[in-house]
Order: C-alpha cells, then sequence, then structure tokens
C-alpha cells in the first residue's frame, strides 16, 4: 500500500485487473479453436482476376432457405469462379417459388449478363426462365430442374440426377451387406428428397421405410430416429439426406444400442472427420461447389468463346460414394467451407 | 390458486370466498386438470396401438422428447399467464447456442467462459424484449415478432460474418467441452433406462417454477398482472418489472435449451429454431393456459409437453404411414385441447 490518498483505489483497481487477467489467461483454452485453426490454415487460393474479359455481371437465384450450408459451399463456388474470371458476382434465393421468380425478374431488368437459377419448382420458375431467354441473358440452370432446363431455352444444367444418386445408395447398401434400411427425410413434401429415397428403393434388395422428421428441430429429429431405431431393432442401416442429420443420427443409434451402419448425403467438416473414424458408413457428394463454380465458368465461356458443355445433356457432378479411404484428404477442404 | 379462478357471475349472495369447497372441487378447478386426462387418454391410446411404446427405453426417448420442448414451456406458460406472448423464443434458443459456441472458438476461450457470455447475452435479449414491451406499451406480439425477425437475421449474418459458413465451427476438443457437456447433455442410465439429462433441467424449473406461482410473492403478481394490469398497479403490484422479470425467465430457459443444442451437436446450425415457439406456446395452451392470460400452471405446461413428446415418437412406434404425420399431430393437439375446454366448462358450471 503506497501512502498517497487514492492509494486504496488504485490498489483495488490493481487487483480487479489482476482478478481478471489470471481468469482470461485460465478462461483460455489451450486446445482447439480459432487459434488451431489459424494455425493449421493453408495457404488458401487467394483469388484474383486470371483475365482481363470484360467485367460481366453474373446473377444466381436459387431456392435455398436461409442458413442451408449446403447451398452455401455452391455460393462459394460461384464466388471464387467469379473472382478468377472478372465477373461481379450477384446472389439472391428465397425456398418461397414465387419469392424466387420475382427476383429472377428483378435481375432480368437490370439486365445481367448471365443467370444461374435453381428449378426445384420448376413450373413456377417457368415464365421468369424464358423471360430471361428472350431478353438475351445466357441461362444456366444448377441442382434442381435437369428435365425441364432444356424446355424452358437454357444452355445447360449442371447438378446430380436426385434419382441416380438414389440409386446409388442402393447399390452401395446392397454391396455392404444391409438387408433393412430407413431413409430419414428432413422436409416433407420436397421432391428431390423423395426421389433419391425412391431411387435407393429401386436397387436396394432389402427393405428402406421413409422416417419424416423436422428439420428445424434438432434434438427431436435425434429423438425420432431414435424411437424408429428401439421401435424396430432389424434396422441395420440409417440414410440421413443432409449433413447436418448424420451426428444425430449417430448418435441416437448409439443411444438405441443399435448396430445399424449410419450413411448420409452431402459432406460437412463433422461428416469427412466421421468417416474417418468410422461412425458413418459412406457420404454421397455430388460437389455443390462444384455445381456453383461451374455455372460461373460455364456462363463465361460462353459469353468468351459461345462454348457449351454437355451436348444438351445435363452435366452431372454426382453421386460420388465418399468412404473412410477419401474422407482424410477431404477433410481440410470441408474446413474451409468448399467441399 | 383459488384465488385465480374466474369470478362468479354474481349471482351468489355469499361471497364466494366463504364457500366451503370439497376436495373433489378443488381438484376439478385445477388449470391442468384436462390436460392431464388428455395425456392419460393419448398414453392409453398409443400403449394399445404402438407396439413397443410401453418398453422402458421408448418411454425414455419420448421423455427427451417432450424435455426439449417442456424446458422452454415452463417460461413461455408463465409469461402466458401474466398476459404475454414470446414469438422470438425458439430463435433465441438458437441464438444462445451460437453465441457460446461462436465466442468460444473465437477467442479460444474455455467452453465455459462463452456458456457465461451466452447467459449474459441472452439474458440482455430477454430484458430487451421486456423493456420494449412496457416502454413502448406495444402489444407483445409486436414486439417480439420483431426482435424474432431479428434475430433470424442475426444469427445468419454473424455467423456468416464470423465464421465464414452457415454453421459454427466444432467445439468438441476444446477446454472445458466435457464438463460442459456433463452439465448440460449427458446420458444417465437409470435401471437400464437411458435418460437425458434435460429431463431433470425439467422437472427441476417445472418444481421451481409452480413455487414460484403459488408460494411466492411474485407468483401473485404474476397472476395479478395477466388476470388486470391496471387493477394489479392500483393494489401496488409492480407491473413493469414483473413482465420484465418473465421475459428474462424466458431468456435463462433458452439459454438452458440452446446450451444442450449446442454441446450435445457440438457444432450449430445458425438457421434453426424457427417455428418452434409456436410449439411452446402451444404446449402451454394445452396445458391449461389461457390465452388471454391470468390463468394456467406450471405443471399443465409440462402435461401439455408431455402430450407433445407422445405424439410425436408415438406415430413412429405405431408405425403408421408418415405421410400422414402432420394429420394425426394436429388432430392429437386438438382433441387434447378441446377436451380440456370442455372439463374447464363444467367445472365451472358446477361452481
Amino acid at each position: 500500500m503506497t501512502r498517497v490518498p487514492d492509494g486504496g483505489v488504485r490498489a483495488a483497481v490493481g487487483a480487479v485487473l489482476a482478478v481478471a487477467l489470471t481468469a482470461a489467461l485460465a478462461g483460455c483454452s489451450s486446445t482447439g479453436g480459432k487459434r488451431a485453426e489459424d494455425a493449421r490454415k493453408a495457404a488458401a487460393a487467394q483469388g484474383r482476376a486470371a483475365v482481363d474479359t470484360p467485367r460481366w455481371t453474373f446473377a444466381m437465384v436459387t431456392h435455398s432457405g436461409d442458413g442451408d450450408t449446403f447451398w452455401d459451399i455452391v455460393q462459394n463456388g460461384a464466388k471464387q469462379a467469379a473472382v478468377k474470371d472478372n465477373i461481379n458476382f450477384l446472389y439472391a434465393h428465397s425456398d418461397e417459388a414465387q419469392t424466387q421468380a420475382q427476383l429472377i425478374d428483378s435481375y432480368v431488368a437490370k439486365k445481367v449478363d448471365g443467370l444461374i437459377v435453381s428449378l426445384a419448382k420448376p413450373d413456377a420458375m417457368r415464365t421468369a426462365v424464358e423471360k430471361a431467354v428472350k431478353a438475351g441473358i445466357p441461362v444456366i440452370t444448377v441442382n434442381s430442374g435437369a428435365e425441364q432446363s432444356k424446355a424452358f431455352g437454357a444452355l445447360t444444367h449442371i447438378g446430380q440426377d436426385e434419382t441416380v444418386a438414389g440409386e446409388a445408395v442402393g447399390e452401395e447398401l446392397d454391396r455392404r451387406g444391409r438387408k433393412k434400411a430407413l431413409c430419414v427425410l428432413h422436409e416433407q413434401g420436397n421432391v428431390g428428397h423423395e426421389q433419391r429415397c425412391a431411387g435407393a428403393r429401386k436397387t436396394f434388395d432389402g427393405d428402406l421405410q421413409n422416417l419424416y422428421v423436422d428439420g428445424t428441430n434438432m434434438p427431436d429429429v435425434q429423438a425420432s430416429v431414435l424411437a424408429k431405431l428401439q421401435s424396430d431393432p432389424s434396422i441395420d442401416a440409417v440414410v440421413t439426406l443432409g449433413a447436418p442429420f448424420a451426428d444425430a443420427a449417430v448418435q441416437a443409434k448409439k443411444t438405441a444400442g443399435s448396430k445399424a451402419e449410419v450413411d448420409t448425403f452431402d459432406l460437412n467438416a463433422k461428416v469427412a472427420g466421421a468417416l474417418e473414424a468410422g461412425t458413418l458408413g459412406f457420404a454421397v457428394d455430388q460437389q455443390p461447389y462444384l455445381q456453383g463454380y461451374q455455372a460461373v465458368d460455364l456462363l463465361w465461356l460462353y459469353r468468351y468463346n459461345a462454348d457449351v458443355l454437355g451436348g444438351g445433356k445435363p452435366v452431372l457432378t454426382g453421386p460420388q460414394i465418399i468412404t473412410k479411404d477419401q474422407a482424410g484428404a477431404l477433410k481440410g477442404y470441408t474446413e474451409r467451407g468448399t467441399r | 390458486m383459488s384465488a385465480a379462478a374466474p369470478p362468479s357471475d354474481g349471482l351468489d349472495h355469499v361471497d364466494e370466498r366463504l364457500l366451503r369447497t370439497s376436495p373433489l372441487k378443488k381438484l376439478l378447478a385445477r388449470p391442468e386438470l384436462g390436460s392431464v386426462v388428455g395425456a392419460v387418454a393419448v398414453f392409453l391410446f398409443f400403449s394399445v396401438v404402438a407396439d413397443g411404446f410401453l418398453r422402458p427405453s421408448s418411454l425414455g426417448t419420448v421423455l427427451y422428447a417432450a424435455s426439449t420442448i417442456g424446458i422452454m414451456a415452463v417460461p413461455v406458460a408463465l409469461l402466458m399467464i401474466g398476459g404475454e406472448f414470446d414469438l422470438s423464443a425458439g430463435v433465441l434458443v438458437t441464438s444462445s447456442a451460437l453465441i457460446s459456441s461462436m465466442f468460444s472458438y473465437q477467442m479460444t476461450a474455455n467452453v465455459w467462459v462463452g456458456v457465461g457470455v451466452s447467459l449474459l447475452v441472452t439474458l440482455a435479449i430477454g430484458a430487451f424484449n421486456g423493456f420494449m414491451l412496457t416502454r413502448t406499451k406495444l402489444p407483445s406480439f409486436i414486439i417480439t415478432l420483431g426482435t424474432f425477425l431479428m434475430l433470424t437475421g442475426l444469427n445468419l449474418g454473424f455467423t456468416k460474418l464470423i465464421s465464414g459458413t452457415v454453421s459454427t465451427k466444432s467445439i468438441a476438443d476444446m477446454e472445458g467441452f466435457p464438463s460442459a457437456r456433463a452439465l448440460f447433455a449427458s446420458t444417465w442410465t437409470v435401471g437400464g433406462v437411458e435418460l437425458k439429462v434435460t429431463i431433470l433441467w425439467w422437472l427441476v424449473l417445472v418444481a421451481v417454477a409452480t413455487w414460484i406461482l403459488l408460494r411466492t410473492r411474485f407468483g401473485n403478481w404474476i397472476f395479478a398482472v395477466g388476470g388486470g394490469a391496471d387493477a394489479a398497479r392500483a393494489v401496488g403490484v409492480p407491473v413493469h418489472r414483473t413482465k420484465i422479470g418473465l421475459y428474462m425467465g424466458v431468456a435463462f430457459c433458452a439459454w438452458v435449451s440452446g446450451q444442450h443444442l449446442l454441446l450435445s451437436f457440438d457444432v450449430v446450425q445458425s438457421g434453426e429454431g424457427v417455428g418452434n415457439e409456436l410449439i411452446y406456446i402451444i404446449a402451454a395452451v394445452i396445458g391449461g393456459c389461457l390465452i388471454t392470460g391470468g390463468y394456467g400452471s406450471a405443471i399443465g405446461s409440462a402435461v401439455g409437453a408431455l402430450i407433445f413428446g407422445m405424439t410425436g415418437k408415438g406415430i413412429v412406434y405405431a408405425e403408421w404411414n408418415p405421410d400422414w404425420f402432420k394429420f394425426f399431430l394436429g388432430a392429437m393437439l386438438l382433441l387434447a385441447t378441446l377436451l380440456n375446454a370442455w372439463i374447464r366448462k363444467r367445472v365451472e358450471a358446477a361452481k
């Protein structure tokens, strides 16, 4: 203690600071977190324009809901291709068909140089897409709508055929000797989801049942899968249709004491890690990054060189079956949000 | 409790408080009675219809599903008794999980630090709701609808801004994770049945809320404020403080629920939680809370959540055609609520 009049106050402030500092130090985690990420962050490709063609504007309108991991990766792919191709890239999305069509209309009114559209609800998009084509804007469809793409006047379609992807799952389940599988749908009424499960049912020799869960409520997803596994112990495979739901299924399986193998559509960092560790059997990847990247790149090629890919047929980006062997190599890419 | 019962029609010449009531009538006057009858009906129904529903492990699952709704239905019921709504409750759970996850990760801090920061921020959001409501005098529907939309946007915007993707990064390898998980997301095995710790949280919250409602002054204030705010203010009830307190109660439970979400899955999807606020409100209504306020109970909200849990999972156990899932759920809820209303009407007529 010093003898200056405010010494007591100073000492108190000092003590508080010391306590705060100790707490802050003690509060640090020596494992994981942002610091670990920074430490291991590889020199990610810092994109720079690779061409000196005019700065065209391309727009992308998808049927993504808010905060969808999958579409985030598509967008990442499109953005990186846009940087490389010296493109001004615009993005909008709505899971309401009507709003999505309006967004397309507004980009057509803005006279963009190219348009990328997903056709999850093709009938509702028809007028908007045809209007764009009539206005001389080249359109490429991505992800869904392979059947309608050509009829609407689009240059080409880039995506995965959901039925083909489902069939690949059925074949893989057979290869793994599974007899009774569960197909977990996290959006009731999604046509693509139904096609995946139907495709799997077609090629799978065993029995495959659908289970509808509420995708916006993760504990409920887990409890529903758990309930199903408890009521039918003979289920030996669970297929989820989105990466975030695989983990919930794995936990449900553990709690139920079930021997079922959990497999999933789509990749993320957790799925890659779980594949590597063997808690997941396989993942079906449709390479969303490629859907965004290729769409922008093909539009650029069309503008620059009038090139078209696919010869009138859809360009398939999947299904790619990923197992333990490839998971390790892909993990780094999933962490930076490009796989 | 009887103090909260609706007043008689004025035909009585004797003061109703002096009337002697039989224990049976007292039981019939309890707000959760209708929902209890409904719950028993739903339970018996699925016991008969659904093979495997009565297995102990299945009941553990049903209780888990009920507890994740029930933890939030408790404060939402109290808020409804206090005469207000909270439409931001569902998204607030996700916000709370996102805050602790991202704070821990970005600061490379011990998970407990993130959990603590999240508690403070979540309570602040609850206080904001209550403060805005009491200051502006706008209906809670408008205020919390605004908060709901803002939080939905903030959840997405901040997560994308900070993490670069729409879900958070895993915090499973960070210090403090195992102990935090033990508190919020562990599993206990009781007599061979796996029970989630959320069930314990739920029971404790129901007990505390019931004690507050029936045995404390604050509980009387809640009923008074919901029954008639002006009359309550006239007799010296701090109406504003009570309402802010109720919103902070919702925030506290959203924090508990959010930590469970984060620590059981260690990654949070930023778009989750939308729509759950209605489920909490429905559970409270089934449990006997009046939409107009002033009447209801915490135990009722628990029974409402239990009905939700049993119906949702019972349909899975019964292996019904899932195309009809939502229909069955809706019909079940409507029936339970109608039964509830019918019993209450009979009780009131018999008085």
